[in-house]
């Protein structure tokens, strides 16, 4: 096969599933114009999936949420798929998950609706050959940036020849329970907030609101009382948790809008964020709060490990 | 300089400068300049979020400590030459005011006892500052509207605000950059495109910014590309 050939051939969408983006670590530097930063949910899982074919972290993997998608190799590939189980099917053989796995020229990878965690990383060694958007090639549809995956896309990509298949050490890979603990470090109008509606915060279970998406998570539950008096809107931080009127929390994620006036208590640690980013709907959340130094000292460790 | 500038850490990577408590249109363009600066300073820095009265500082590494940057962006800000610099450039903007494209025109003028014509020329008739960028890419928060002119927004959003609508929320001003939902009192059109992702940089406006409305008739209007 030529070179010329390489660039035409990737991986064909048959069924593009629920909903199934490009995404990288996000889109830095245009905040200011009002711009998302977008970038993979759970960057665990999008870090792993370079990982396991020894690419740059920053490749472009396909966020496949739901799942119930179907590709087929245009040219022998290898690929790697993380996060949600959607029990993957390699022309109808079942192949694992958190691995690599090579893919001849017309086999066909099936993923089906995952059963646990809500979004599965699928990469391709030396990335999809995307075109970067204002540094990134983040898919944002809120503001225009990238398109939604559609059946009939190909994803380009290089061709590659078989390589031994790796896996993820089991200690890293999530299972995805029902009930899980957010640490939260305290910050924003934190202090403005009674002692009793702080200790309603911590005290509830809340459970996902299927309401939820790549802009923010919300949850259901006890009511904390916001409170009383505006907030004049401010930069939003990634996994900061907002408060409205209603009481019921919001935790604003990657495609967040950039400024908000309601009243924030605080932000998840990065290193948790993952879970929340693959908690289904019904999911439990309870809250517990982390010193900044030490969600500081563990943010640190993963950036290390994945040379963010 | 009589503003206390202070900072707070908000999250293990990123840190809020607070220019005071309070909404002051003079304020944005020393925000804008500190915002602008610190982006192209600070090499710790990979994104800045300049709001009315703050800047949240998200940093790279996780090896700094949020207190030395902290500190050290309050230092800069008292800085003279940032103050002197600070003054953001002027935008001006052709403007349709006519109730085939501003719908809310002629509410405006009765919700304040003025005519069509009176509305239009207060309307343009100052420039505005740009005191913040969000809710949507490159849709500028402008102030002050003059307070003859200032009208509440729609107590129900409209479903679809078409691009380059003119609005007035009380005492704000904006051009939606692109269709949106919003509760804006419409006035007027602006052919100009404000949002492009496909131009660096995506939308004209940083903090600080002076906007200029000019009105122009409509063949004006539509040969720069507007459509009624």
């Amino acid at each position: 096969m030529s070179e010329a050939d390489d660039n035409t051939k990737g991986l064909k969408v048959l069924r593009p599933g629920v909903r199934t983006t490009v995404q990288d670590l996000g889109r830095y530097g245009y905040a200011g114009h009002g711009l998302s930063q977008g970038g993979a949910m759970d960057l665990q899982a999008h870090c792993w999936a370079n990982r396991l074919l020894d690419n740059p972290v920053n490749e472009p993997t396909l966020e496949v949420a739901i799942g119930m998608a179907s590709f087929r190799a245009e040219c022998d590939l290898m690929l790697a798929i993380t996060g949600a189980d959607m029990q993957a099917e390699l022309d109808g053989e079942p192949i694992g998950n958190w691995r690599s796995f090579s893919m001849k020229r017309g086999q066909i990878l099936k993923l089906k609706a995952a059963q646990k965690g809500l979004r599965a990383y699928l990469a391709v060694k030396s990335g999809f050959q995307a075109v970067p958007i204002l540094g990134s090639c983040s898919t944002v549809e809120r503001n225009r940036l990238g398109s939604i995956v559609q059946e009939g896309d190909v994803l380009p990509a290089k061709a590659c020849h078989h390589e031994a298949a790796a896996c993820v050490p089991p200690r890293y890979v999530s299972n995805y329970p029902d009930a899980i603990e957010l640490r939260v470090m305290e910050s924003y109008q934190a202090g403005q907030f009674s002692a009793d509606a702080m200790a309603k915060f911590y005290q509830e279970d809340y459970r996902v609101s299927s309401d939820s998406d790549r802009m923010g998570v919300r949850l259901e539950g006890g009511a904390v009382i916001p409170p009383s008096g505006g907030v004049i809107s401010e930069g939003i931080a990634l996994g900061a948790i907002q408060i409205p009127l209603d009481g019921q929390p919001i935790v604003l994620l990657n495609d967040r809008q950039t400024l908000g006036g309601y009243p924030k208590l605080g932000v998840i640690a990065r290193v948790d964020l993952p879970r929340l980013c693959q908690a289904r709907p019904a999911t439990r959340i309870r809250f517990v709060p982390v010193s900044i130094e030490q969600a500081r000292l563990e943010w640190s460790e993963f950036c290390d490990y994945f040379s963010l | 300089m009589g503003i206390k500038v202070s900072w707070a850490p908000v999250s293990e990577t990123s840190l809020m400068l607070y220019f005071g408590d309070e909404i002051d249109v003079k304020q944005a363009s020393l925000i804008g300049e500190v915002a602008r600066r610190i982006k192209a300073e600070h090499q710790e820095v990979c994104e800045v979020t300049a709001s009315y009265t703050s800047i949240l500082v998200q940093v790279h590494s996780p090896q700094i400590k949020l207190e030395e940057s902290g500190k050290r962006l309050v230092a800069m800000t008292g800085h003279s030459v940032v103050e002197e610099k600070a003054e953001g450039k002027l935008i001006e903007l052709p403007v349709y005011y006519h109730p085939d494209v501003g719908p809310d025109l002629e509410i405006v003028a009765r919700a304040n006892g003025l005519t069509v014509a009176e509305v239009i020329a207060i309307h343009a008739g100052r420039d505005y500052t740009v005191c913040a960028i969000g809710f949507a890419p490159g849709f500028a928060f402008l102030a002050d509207v003059d307070a003859r002119i200032a009208t509440p927004r729609h107590g129900r959003p409209r479903a679809k605000v078409v691009a380059g609508s003119v609005g007035i929320a009380d005492r704000q001003t904006a051009v939606y950059p692109m269709d949106t939902p919003g509760g804006w009192q419409l006035i007027g059109r602006c052919p100009v495109p404000l949002y492009d992702p496909d131009q660096t940089p995506p939308s004209p406006f940083e903090l600080g910014d002076r906007v200029r409305f000019v009105p122009v008739e409509r063949h004006d209007y539509i040969e720069r590309g507007g459509h009624v």
